[in-house]
């Protein structure tokens, strides 16, 4: 299944400038501080991060090019990180980066219905951007929140404990630019058991 | 059943405040400066009485392995604390993080002296964004309130803590592939030896270990090792949280005593199998690394190492995914399999092109699509990935896949029949 974060080709973008933004230069200094002088190259992940983050969640190669730049190493070694690690999308997605986990511990719950809510409402197949951009829908391995199954990333946040309706409305209301409510759609603390809720 | 004044994690679900103020109410930092004047020797030796075993999944000797750090190296040493939880069914470290974060937080303190280091990074996934952010922010109260930095609570060790975030790699949970991304390049695990007790992070000595281990560490230290030692069994000592997913009414976390029967753990606090207990199929009992257990094992076995290995399973990260009769129990499988294909890092060729044929071969199984002679065909795939890749990952492609057919051949074999029935 296509992913851009699983993608091992470089978007070829033309007037793609990249520099740094002032706030994103001030973090720089705070992240580089946190390795040894000498292994600066420790901070590619974080700067990959914050460049991915400036350029509206995706890595171009000028982007790219920028990371080496600051860091002292050669494009090619980040090139390399950027494409092993699947939290870097190297082409363009949507306004709504959706995430949905299809490991064995989420399915036993039934995240195969949540694929086809996605494709309904936001109009796009699994692995593809919407046409509108508002959503870039993708199916993903396990996220590490399985007590919480079935569960969706959305950009930075999770969603948990969803099925077809409370997804079908996160969806919508995104969609319609209204706010979200994170974490479990079913008023769960954490991952606590459910039923001493009631006592 | 593990009793209320027992438990380690007192906010594990997050009903207390998880910032400073409220950890400290929970007795957090509340005499560290005592515990580190018992002097790193002594420390490592109450970690090795308490018989604490590694929370990550291998469940190796804590004491032991804190002990392996050289004395006088005169290089820095690092203390690593692996926060890159992904195993399939696994969620423990990310109630520890962000809901009580200052236990880790002290535990890394501790634990970093003991093993004479001054520098400790948690790498932490990169998906667990709300998870880092609270877990830095517990962090810049500990800078703040001088708990660590220079003269860390008092004592004289100077002790920085860093949070880095991972990229998406399941991987990197392996401890050498974890340091190989911490120095900036692709998590690909190392060989061993070296072990990175004597060359590890930039080639110093480096401990990795468990955000769980690290984070139950003050607490046996202050109420000393015999009181961990007591509860569970010998060599099974202490409490554990199970991560308990799947087919229960009430998936959960929950934190019990090793060696608790899987049976009562299930009912106790997971409200028990959708259906009943008669409707249980199979039971993964340590994340999706460890083979499945068919409903006959599941009756009667105890939840910890020595116990599960003996049933030719294993504790791993006590994760435990349950599955009912209305689960099709080979693409549970075969979807673990997938998981394992995406998450190979491609530098073993047995693992590499291993894991791609064995999900292909698993999706032909789902719908029978394959001959009888195919299914001591994959077996055999499976022990010659086993045991001939740099790490571990190989293995735990290779264990699902075996533990299917150990328990449910007779499955597989009526699909295959089923098949050449309709083509005939």
């Amino acid at each position: 299944m296509h992913h851009p974060g699983t993608n091992n080709k470089v978007y070829k973008k033309i007037n793609d400038n990249f520099e740094w933004s002032s706030e994103n230069f001030k973090k720089i200094s705070e992240i580089i501080k946190k390795y040894p002088s000498n292994r600066i190259q420790s901070a590619v992940i974080p700067l990959l991060d914050l460049a991915q983050r400036q350029n509206n969640g995706w890595l171009s190669k000028n982007s790219m090019e920028k990371v080496a730049e600051t860091l002292s190493m050669s494009y090619i070694r980040v090139l390399e990180v950027a494409t092993f690690y699947s939290m870097f999308n190297l082409e363009p997605i949507g306004k709504n980066f959706v995430q949905i986990c299809r490991t064995t511990p989420c399915w036993l719950r039934g995240s195969d219905k949540l694929f086809k809510v996605a494709q309904e409402v936001c109009e796009t197949n699994i692995g593809e951007t919407s046409d509108d951009e508002i959503f870039t829908v993708v199916e993903v391995e396990c996220l590490g929140a399985c007590c919480n199954a079935p569960m969706v990333q959305i950009n930075d946040d999770y969603y948990e404990d969803l099925d077809e309706e409370s997804f079908k409305k996160i969806l919508q209301d995104l969609k319609d630019n209204k706010s979200i409510k994170v974490g479990s759609q079913i008023g769960r603390k954490s991952s606590q058991p459910e039923r001493k809720f009631d006592a | 059943m593990l009793k209320e004044k027992d438990k380690i994690f007192k906010n594990l679900y997050g009903f207390e405040d998880w910032k400073l103020e409220g950890a400290k109410k929970r007795g957090i930092w509340s005499n560290t400066k005592e515990l580190i004047k018992m002097g790193s020797e002594k420390i490592v030796e109450e970690i090795k009485n308490s018989q604490l075993r590694g929370r990550g999944g291998a469940g190796f000797p804590a004491g032991l392995k804190w002990s392996f750090m050289p004395k006088d190296s005169g290089k820095d040493h690092y203390l690593v604390v692996n926060a890159d939880e992904s195993e399939p069914g696994t969620c423990k470290d990310r109630e520890i993080m962000r809901n009580d974060p200052h236990l880790l937080l002290e535990g890394c303190l501790v634990a970093a002296f003991a093993m004479h280091a001054h520098t400790c990074y948690i790498y932490i996934r990169g998906e667990y964004y709300s998870e880092s952010s609270n877990l830095q922010k517990a962090i810049d109260e500990a800078y703040t309130n001088n708990l660590i930095g220079k003269n860390a609570c008092g004592t004289g060790w100077d002790f920085d803590i860093y949070l880095h975030r991972g990229a998406g790699a399941y991987i990197c949970g392996e401890e050498t592939a974890l340091l190989e991304s911490l120095e900036g390049k692709k998590g690909q695990p190392r060989l061993k030896p070296p072990f990175p007790a004597g060359a590890g992070l930039y080639g110093c000595p480096t401990t990795v270990t468990n955000v769980e281990t690290v984070a139950v560490s003050p607490t046996i230290l202050r109420r000393g090792s015999k009181w961990f030692a007591d509860l569970g069994s010998a060599n099974n000592t202490g409490t554990k949280i199970f991560s308990i997913s799947g087919h229960v009414n009430n998936p959960c976390n929950v934190e019990e005593e090793m060696g608790i029967p899987l049976k009562e753990l299930i009912e106790k606090h997971a409200g028990g199998v959708i259906g009943g207990w008669e409707n249980l199929l199979a039971v993964i009992p340590g994340g999706a690394s460890v083979p499945l257990l068919p409903k006959s094992i599941c009756d009667t076995v105890k939840m910890d190492f020595d116990s599960l290995k003996e049933v030719q399973s294993g504790l791993g990260t006590a994760a435990v995914i349950v599955m009912n009769k209305s689960t099709d129990i080979v693409e549970a499988i075969a979807r673990l399999s997938h998981f394992y294909k995406h998450e190979s890092c491609g530098q073993c060729t047995p693992c590499r092109e291993g894991t791609g044929w064995m999900y292909r071969m698993m999706e032909k199984m789902v719908h029978g699509n394959v001959e009888h002679q195919d299914i001591d065909k994959i077996l055999d795939v499976t022990k010659q990935i086993e045991g001939h890749t740099i790490c571990a990952l190989g293995d735990a492609a290779a264990w699902p896949i075996q533990g299917l057919f150990r328990h449910f051949r007779p499955e597989i074999e009526k699909r295959i029949q089923e098949r050449n029935r309709r083509a005939a």
